[in-house]
């Protein structure tokens, strides 16, 4: 049972990382635009992220260091898509590979680093109850400040005037210019919050999930999270609810792979990446309820005039 | 303020000059990189642009790499070109080896010299396999071919890394994870004694020629640009979208796995977890910058070339990390994707 409520209280960890990058990717592809680059941009901004904490030890500075980090890069690539009318996907890519050589270029000084005694949370009262305290209520607070976000966010979109223009813009840029709204200007906002949660993500795997930097540490999650935002058809709930289900297949790998299972440890590290495509396969293969869910202008580029 | 003016027809000059200037901002940003890591710019530039075509020895080095890039670039820019986004050729191209060593593993001290040829079909078969996954599941569920291509790539590690970990791992080997060194009988053919160079830059050459013609002188490449360039065109002209779907496909994962294959029968000759050289990831900057056309894609192979060896000399010479080719890499693709927008629009001042 107590293994149980741990496998629980890991996979709301693991799956905090992909909440975030997938809500950011979520709020970018909502304007209609799609940034390949987020593997790129986590694994630039957990290597801000990590050398924050490790000159400063606080978390909350290495978070925003990331989300500064991840946010900069996705405004060179908004520019670059926005305002040049560059290919959204080949720049992500070029975003993608870059990010992965800078990282790994910056970061080397860092692989010998290690963060000091982490901190451990506990709710009072609530982390002393038996199994929920250890599954739920003893989380890192950004576990807690990924379910609010995901609030904040469908309230947003669903019910407030600056939500219901960035979703305009992502259906139809030329009717949103018509109207008189800046859909560049609203596109590379988007495009930049985006980026700063993908950040934020990827700070949360160096500092708090592994507590230390890795070459290529993010292991696909930054692809994982853009699967995620197909197989949730565009709605930050169902992103939430992925990002968990992502989380406990990784988890569940891991635990099976520590409880010494009879299969190689090869197939089951391949199991998130399977899961991804198995249900990428089984959300897509109704098109025209992709098509319908799917912001029209998405991929698309906007000039006017 | 400056702003973009649609050009009536794309500009055929800047098509040409943008690579160039692409390479040209890369240069720069490295000499002001270089000069930020306290290094001295020129000795930094030279190890990635003289070094490397300074001797013999260092151009036939240069070969050596060039050849799976330039490969893997020519599938990929059919695949573009036909707006399929096949960006897993980093799994085909270890599928590829992995098919290829399976081959390679099954020849015996009187196989005949010729056993090298199979072990490449091998190859070739092993990253169509890899592609064909791809195509079939955007073919029949619609899958978005981007992120199934790319978990693939991950799958296919652990595959590489379960085989050589486990069944294939040699008995005598002092539990390295790598397989048997392949039988001389399975190594691609050396092109001069005392060099690494074989066959596979032959192969290449005749690759190039012969996508050449396909892209611009058969029917089938016609077809296949024409659904990339207008899809609507494309189906009112009667053209299938899904043939199109399957040959990008299957044509870029076979290059792939042929380049993996010539890696492991040629310059590695065994099959270990270091035979993903992230080949597949920078081909794509190579097609693009070779401007999906086969003579561009020769001339950025041997470019990307150099920013490999580049980079391994900048970490044995000047001490820097490795990972600075990346770094090279991504800003190339960056400054060329900014430059074409040079092709399709003008600047004019706002008035």
């Amino acid at each position: 049972m107590d293994q149980f409520a741990l496998l629980i209280a890991a996979t709301l960890n693991s799956g905090t990382v992909l909440a975030f990058a997938a809500l950011g990717l979520l709020i970018n592809e909502r304007a209609g635009i799609v940034n390949l680059g987020a593997e790129g941009m986590m694994l630039v901004a957990a290597v801000a992220g990590f050398a924050t904490a490790v000159h400063t030890g606080n978390d909350w500075l290495a978070f925003a260091a990331g989300a500064i980090a991840g946010g900069a890069l996705a405004a060179a690539f908004g520019v670059l898509v926005i305002w040049l009318n560059t290919n959204q996907y080949a720049t992500g890519l070029a975003l993608s590979l870059f990010g992965t050589g800078f990282a790994a270029f910056v970061g080397i000084r860092y692989t010998q680093e290690k963060l000091g005694e982490q901190h451990s949370f506990h709710i009072p009262v609530l982390g002393d109850l038996p199994f929920v305290g250890p599954a739920l209520f003893r989380q890192h607070p950004m576990v807690y400040l990924a379910i609010a976000l995901t609030v904040a966010i469908a309230w947003f979109l669903y019910r407030s005037r600056a939500g219901l223009v960035l979703r305009a813009v992502g259906e139809s840029p030329e009717s949103a210019h018509a109207l008189g709204y800046p859909v560049r200007r609203i596109r590379l906002a988007a495009v930049i919050v985006g980026g700063a949660l993908c950040g934020v993500a990827g700070a949360y795997i160096s500092v708090v999930y592994t507590h230390l930097w890795v070459e290529g540490m993010t292991a696909g999650k930054g692809w994982i999270a853009l699967a995620l935002t197909t197989f949730a058809t565009w709605r930050p709930a169902r992103v939430l609810l992925g990002a968990y289900l992502f989380g406990g297949v990784t988890m569940l790998q891991l635990q099976l792979q520590g409880e010494g299972v009879q299969v190689s440890s090869q197939f089951l590290t391949m199991l998130p990446y399977l899961a991804t495509i198995v249900v990428l396969v089984l959300i897509s293969r109704n098109a025209s309820f992709i098509r319908v869910n799917m912001p029209a202008s998405i991929g698309k580029p906007f000039f006017p005039g | 303020m400056l702003r973009l003016e649609a050009r009536p027809e794309p500009s055929r000059a800047m098509s040409m000059a943008s690579p160039l200037i692409a390479l040209a901002i890369t240069v720069v940003i490295g000499t002001v990189l270089f000069v930020l890591l306290g290094k001295d710019p020129l000795r930094g530039l030279a190890v990635f642009f003289i070094e490397p075509v300074k001797s013999a020895y260092a151009l036939t080095e240069l070969a050596v790499k060039a050849t799976p890039l330039l490969l893997i670039a020519l599938g990929l820019a059919v695949c573009f070109r036909s707006n399929v986004w096949n960006i897993g050729a980093e799994g085909q191209f270890i599928l590829g080896a992995i098919f290829a060593s399976g081959v390679a593993m099954q020849a015996t001290p009187s196989t005949g010299d010729w056993f090298f040829v199979p072990v490449l079909i091998g190859g070739v078969f092993g990253g169509m396999c890899w592609a064909g996954i791809v195509a079939l599941l955007r073919d029949r569920f619609n899958a978005n071919e981007i992120l199934v291509s790319l978990m693939l790539v991950y799958v296919a590690e652990q595959v590489l890394n379960y085989l050589v970990y486990g069944p294939w791992k040699d008995p005598a080997g002092y539990n390295f994870p790598q397989t048997i060194t392949f039988l001389k009988s399975t190594q691609v053919p050396k092109l001069f004694a005392g060099y690494r160079v074989n066959v596979g830059v032959v192969v290449a050459a005749v690759a190039v020629a012969a996508f050449w013609v396909l892209l611009f002188r058969t029917y089938a490449g016609f077809q296949l640009q024409v659904g990339g360039l207008a899809p609507a065109a494309a189906r009112y002209a009667g053209f299938s979208s899904r043939k199109a779907l399957w040959t990008a496909l299957l044509l870029s994962g076979g290059m792939a796995g042929l380049a993996g294959g010539l890696e492991v029968a040629g310059p590695l000759g065994q099959l270990t977890p270091h035979v993903p050289a992230g080949y597949g990831f920078a081909a794509i900057i190579v097609a693009f910058v070779g401007r999906l056309h086969p003579v561009g894609i020769v001339l950025s192979a041997i470019l990307m070339s150099m920013f490999y060896i580049g980079g391994e000399l900048a970490q044995s010479r000047l001490g820097l990390p490795k990972s600075l080719t990346g770094v090279f890499q991504g800003l190339l693709l960056f400054s060329l994707l900014a430059c074409d927008t040079l092709v399709h629009y003008r600047i004019r001042r706002k008035t």
